[in-house]
Order: structure tokens, then C-alpha cells, then sequence
């Protein structure tokens, strides 16, 4: 049997919920086994139906699990795994399934391979995981030698199919989870005010490297985005490092990953760090005066020259069609 | 209060990665290394603790000698006194193997605290800081990028997409750190001298049989084209264009 252990969010299952379930069904039909999804949460009993072309789906229903509590779901998930024996068991690689499985893989003392992108299933057993490494911008082939097999797969890595077909037998998991599971809580949530056009909605994103030179600069790139549809200005960790921009504004591997329709970078190099943040755009326009610099390698559009006379020169050229 | 912070030591890869001719490392020929990103704001928060709360910090990692010069820089910024656990193959050992070492040699020691990196820059396991806390049965919260010390307790903030998780802890405790709960100092020239003459505590550790095996590393695919638009200014007509074709304008 596959252990797929899904995530539910707000009444419903996440997205890297439905592609880690994608995952494990093309797991088992390539080693002739059959999934079982496991969701925990108070809720979840809802949810079991919208569960399609798999065998089990098993409900730890808990009204004191209203939301992620680590100790307690890492306990079910190890007592489900310990009982039912699967061969593999996957979980989203998200922040709250990487922590997740990391826990169940301490407590049963096995390895666990983290951020999966692809599975090599050979003879009818999982072989070899590709992993990703750097932030994806290397990948890790893995074998790995512990039994049961834990994996988490990397979101995006595969894309989410719906199945029809079998409507899963629905099984309830009972909950032996006591205080001492509970020492890490959640004590309270605090929701942010959203303001402007977050990095990872918009449709052109302007980032800022080393080249920017200062806080100061970073104000014609507010300017630009000012003047385009849908836009927002992000950083490298250079320029958060400077206290140009606050961390938040951070693009790369230790920050947000964007990936908008056109990601104009100005004055960056191209770290490996920061281009793991920007790689999912679908267009990467580079101004940068170092016609050697690596971004050039990889972007769609360069322009060669320096940003403190191109930008502003495309502002007042905006400025113009706009008046116009 | 007694402050750990456990750093890896990486290559400091800037615009691209060579990799050795088995494929089985990034070639660090002429590669400067560097503490992983989210360790250093880790490295920041232990100083910052010691210098409200008091006491002392201690910062650790497996890896090769030449790892001291990542100790040093911790010391030079402020942290008391460095463990290192001697493995060349450093490289290769799994995140459990990691984690009963560091498990091992700190479970005597005695510390209040006790902060990691969410994931390390290269290998990217999310895991050495949750087995040790396993291991020493303490709780552990991941992620965070806020930290704030009372009585005994912790209150760690994790950053969702809707806002802040706040977390209470009894101490002693773990925490993996994000970067973005502080800006990292620079040492001063007086703590790159003075962290020269501190004496690092040192043990020789050997790995045990491993649990995850790696084979190979690879480049994946790029599949981007470059068209040069121009020169200075002169391309601002093609940036409009690209521009309007994406429908910003």
C-alpha cells in the first residue's frame, strides 16, 4: 500500500495536496499497489468524499485539531504507518509537510527524502528519487535504504490530475493523542493586512540587485511599477542584506518565489541564489552594464547598458504614452 | 540562558555550479564557502539572545577542518566558544546521521536554546534540527522569523500567506530559523583578530551506516533563449514592447 498523507486548508484539500495524490496513484501503478490517503484534522470527514480513484481514504477526525499541532498529526501519521505498513508513504513538500514528515521520519527513525521531483520505479519497486537540491537549481539522485520508503514531493514538481472511477471505502483512524502531544501549539494567529500587489500575484515583477546602489534607487522601480498594470517590486538578498528593502521583498531561495509573466531584473548578476526565486517566470528581461554577468545566461531578453539612464529614459517614455 | 546554534558550511556558488567529473559534488575549485543563509540569521539571533538575556552561546557543526574558518567567523561576530565535529566526508553523511552526532555531543551540555537553519542552502533536508530535538525530546518549532524570550517560555512566529502563527514553548527548545528574523552584523576587525586565538573544542566523528544513499547530482534542464534588445537607452522601444505584449501597458 501508498500512504498518501494529504493536507486540508480552509474546507477544502490544497493544491499540493491533489499532486502528491496525482504522485502516489502513478506510484502504485507502476508497482501494482493500491493508495490509501490519510487526512487529519477536525473537518476532515467532510472532505473524504471529494477523494477520487484510490482505495482508502482514512479520517483522523479531531475537534482539537483545528489546525496544524506538529507532535499530535506527527503521532497519528507515525501510528497509521507503524499499523498499516506501507511501503511508501508521501507527503506534500510543503512547509507545514516537510515539517510533518521530518518528525514522523525521527520518530520511526527512518530516512526521508524531501522535495521529490521524480520517481524511478524499477521491476515494480521505487529504486532511486530525484530530489531536489539548491533550491531546484541542482537536483540529487537518491536510493534510499530504509523501509517504509518516506518521501515529500516538491510542489509543481508534477501537475495535479482529477481521477474518476473508484469511490474510496472511508475509514475512521481513532485518535490517541494526549496533552504531552500538544506542547507545540499554536497560540494565537495574527493575518496580515494585504497591501499593493503581493510579489507572488503580480503579472510583471521589477527586481533590484547590487547594481541598484541604494534604498534611494529602489524608488524608480517603485515608479515604474506605479505605471504598469499589475506590478511589484521585489529584491535580491544583496539589497535586503543592505537594508535597501525590507527581507520581505526578498526574491531567491531564502524568500519568495514568483513567477510572473515578465520579471525585469536590474542590476543583478544572476546568483544561483536568487534565480532559484525567479525561474518559474515565463519572461526574464535583464538590464545589466557586465554583458558577462551569468543572468544573461539566464534570460530571454537582455539589455546591455546601465539601469540608472535606461530606467529612467522607459519612465519618461511611459509617462509620454500615457499622456499621449 | 545558554544559546547552541548548529551551521553548515557551503560552498559559496554565486552565478553557477561546476560539478566534479564523477558528478557526485559541486567542484569547490576555486570556490570561496560560506555559513548557509538562514544559519547566519541563526548565528545573529543567538548573540542577539546573549546580549539581552545574558549568558553564553556556542556555535557548532560537522564538517572538515577547514569548517573553522565558518566557527571563526561566528565567534568574530560575537558567539563564546565553537565545537567542531571533525568528518572530511562531511558531504555525504544523511540527516539522521547528522542529527545523532550533534544529538550526542550536546544532549551533556545543557543549553536553553537551541537554533538551526530551517534548511541548509545545499542539500535542502529541513530535518537536522527536528531529529536532535526528537532525540532530546525537546519541542521544536520550524521556520520562524520571530523569536521573544520570557520566563521561561518562547514565543517563535511562523510566516503563513495569511499572516503569523505564534508558537508557545516551554524551554528548553528548538527552533529552526528563517532568514528574515534579523539582518546578520559584519564582525568587526577587533572580533576577526580576537576570534583568531579562541581554542576550538574538537572531536573526531565517524558516520554511521546511512539511511539515504546519493548517486548522482545533475543540472537540470534551462530552456531559455537570450535575444539582446540593445544597448543603454537606445532599447527602451523593445522594452515597451515587451512590455505591451505581456499587457502591462
Amino acid at each position: 500500500m501508498i500512504l498518501a498523507i494529504l493536507e486540508p486548508a480552509k474546507g477544502a484539500l490544497t493544491e499540493a495536496s491533489w499532486e502528491t495524490l496525482t504522485a502516489a496513484r502513478d506510484l502504485a501503478h507502476k508497482s501494482n499497489d493500491s493508495v490509501t490517503a490519510l487526512m487529519i484534522g477536525k473537518g476532515v470527514n467532510a472532505l473524504a468524499p471529494t477523494v477520487k480513484g484510490i482505495h482508502t481514504v482514512l479520517v483522523a477526525e479531531d475537534p482539537r485539531l483545528d489546525s496544524y499541532v506538529p507532535e499530535a498529526f506527527a503521532k497519528i501519521v507515525s501510528e497509521v504507518i507503524t499499523q498499516r505498513s506501507p511501503k511508501i508513504a508521501l507527503a506534500p513538500g510543503t512547509e507545514t509537510g516537510n515539517d510533518l514528515m521530518a518528525r514522523v521520519a525521527a520518530r520511526l527513525n527512518l530516512g526521508l527524502a524531501t522535495n521529490c521531483v521524480e520517481f524511478s520505479v524499477e521491476g515494480g519497486s521505487l529504486k532511486r528519487v530525484t530530489r531536489s537540491n539548491w533550491g531546484g537549481s541542482l537536483l540529487e539522485e537518491l536510493e534510499i535504504l530504509s523501509s517504509p520508503i518516506l518521501l515529500t514531493l516538491a510542489p509543481h514538481a508534477i501537475a495535479a490530475q482529477s481521477a474518476d472511477g473508484t469511490t474510496p471505502t472511508v475509514e475512521t483512524f481513532s485518535v490517541s493523542v494526549s496533552e504531552k502531544d500538544f506542547r507545540v501549539r499554536i497560540k494565537e494567529l495574527i493575518p496580515t493586512q494585504k497591501k499593493g500587489i503581493s510579489l507572488t500575484d503580480a503579472k510583471v515583477v521589477i527586481g533590484g540587485g547590487r547594481g541598484m546602489g541604494s534604498a534611494e534607487a529602489f524608488k524608480m522601480l517603485e515608479e515604474l511599477a506605479s505605471l504598469l498594470h499589475n506590478a511589484a517590486v521585489g529584491a535580491t538578498r544583496v539589497a535586503t542584506n543592505n537594508n535597501w528593502r525590507p527581507h520581505s521583498d526578498q526574491i531567491g531561495q531564502t524568500g519568495v518565489q514568483i513567477a510572473p509573466d515578465l520579471y525585469i531584473a536590474c542590476g543583478i548578476s544572476g546568483a544561483i541564489q536568487h534565480m532559484v526565486g525567479c525561474k518559474n517566470s515565463k519572461k526574464i528581461l535583464a538590464i545589466n552594464k557586465d554583458p558577462e554577468a551569468p543572468i544573461f545566461q539566464r534570460a530571454d531578453y537582455g539589455v546591455i547598458g546601465d539601469l540608472h539612464q535606461i530606467v529612467p529614459a522607459l519612465i519618461a517614455e511611459l509617462k509620454k504614452l500615457k499622456g499621449a | 540562558m545558554k544559546v547552541l546554534v548548529c551551521i553548515k558550511r557551503v560552498p559559496d556558488t554565486g552565478g553557477g555550479f561546476k560539478l566534479t567529473s564523477d558528478n557526485m559534488r559541486v567542484d569547490t575549485t576555486n570556490v570561496g564557502f560560506a555559513i548557509s543563509p538562514h544559519e547566519e540569521c541563526a548565528v545573529e539571533e543567538a548573540i542577539r539572545i546573549i546580549e539581552k538575556h545574558g549568558g553564553s552561546s556556542t556555535v557548532l557543526t560537522l564538517g572538515p577542518q577547514a569548517a573553522q574558518e565558518q566557527l571563526r567567523e561566528a565567534i568574530a561576530k560575537g558567539i563564546t566558544s565553537a565545537i567542531l565535529l571533525e568528518a572530511e566526508d562531511y558531504e555525504f553523511w544523511d540527516p539522521a546521521a547528522t542529527a545523532h552526532a550533534i544529538a550526542e555531543t550536546v544532549k551533556p551540555l545543557g543549553f536553553d536554546i537551541l537554533l538551526f537553519g530551517n534548511e541548509s542552502a545545499d542539500t535542502c533536508n529541513y530535518q537536522v534540527g527536528l531529529r536532535v530535538a526528537h532525540l532530546l525530546d525537546l519541542p521544536c518549532v520550524t521556520g520562524i522569523k520571530a523569536l521573544e524570550i520570557q520566563d521561561g517560555k518562547a514565543l517563535a512566529k511562523r510566516e503563513t500567506k495569511d499572516g503569523w502563527e505564534v508558537y508557545e514553548v516551554a524551554l528548553p527548545a528548538v527552533f529552526t530559523v528563517k532568514e528574515g528574523i534579523n539582518t546578520p552584523r559584519h564582525p568587526s576587525l577587533r572580533g576577526i583578530m580576537s576570534a583568531k586565538k579562541v581554542p576550538i573544542e574538537q572531536k573526531k566523528v565517524t558516520k554511521p551506516a546511512p539511511q539515504l544513499v546519493r548517486k548522482a547530482l545533475k543540472k537540470p534542464q534551462e530552456g531559455r533563449h537570450l535575444e539582446i534588445l540593445g544597448q543603454g537607452v537606445d532599447a527602451v522601444p523593445k522594452i515597451i514592447e515587451k512590455l505591451r505584449e505581456v499587457g502591462a501597458i
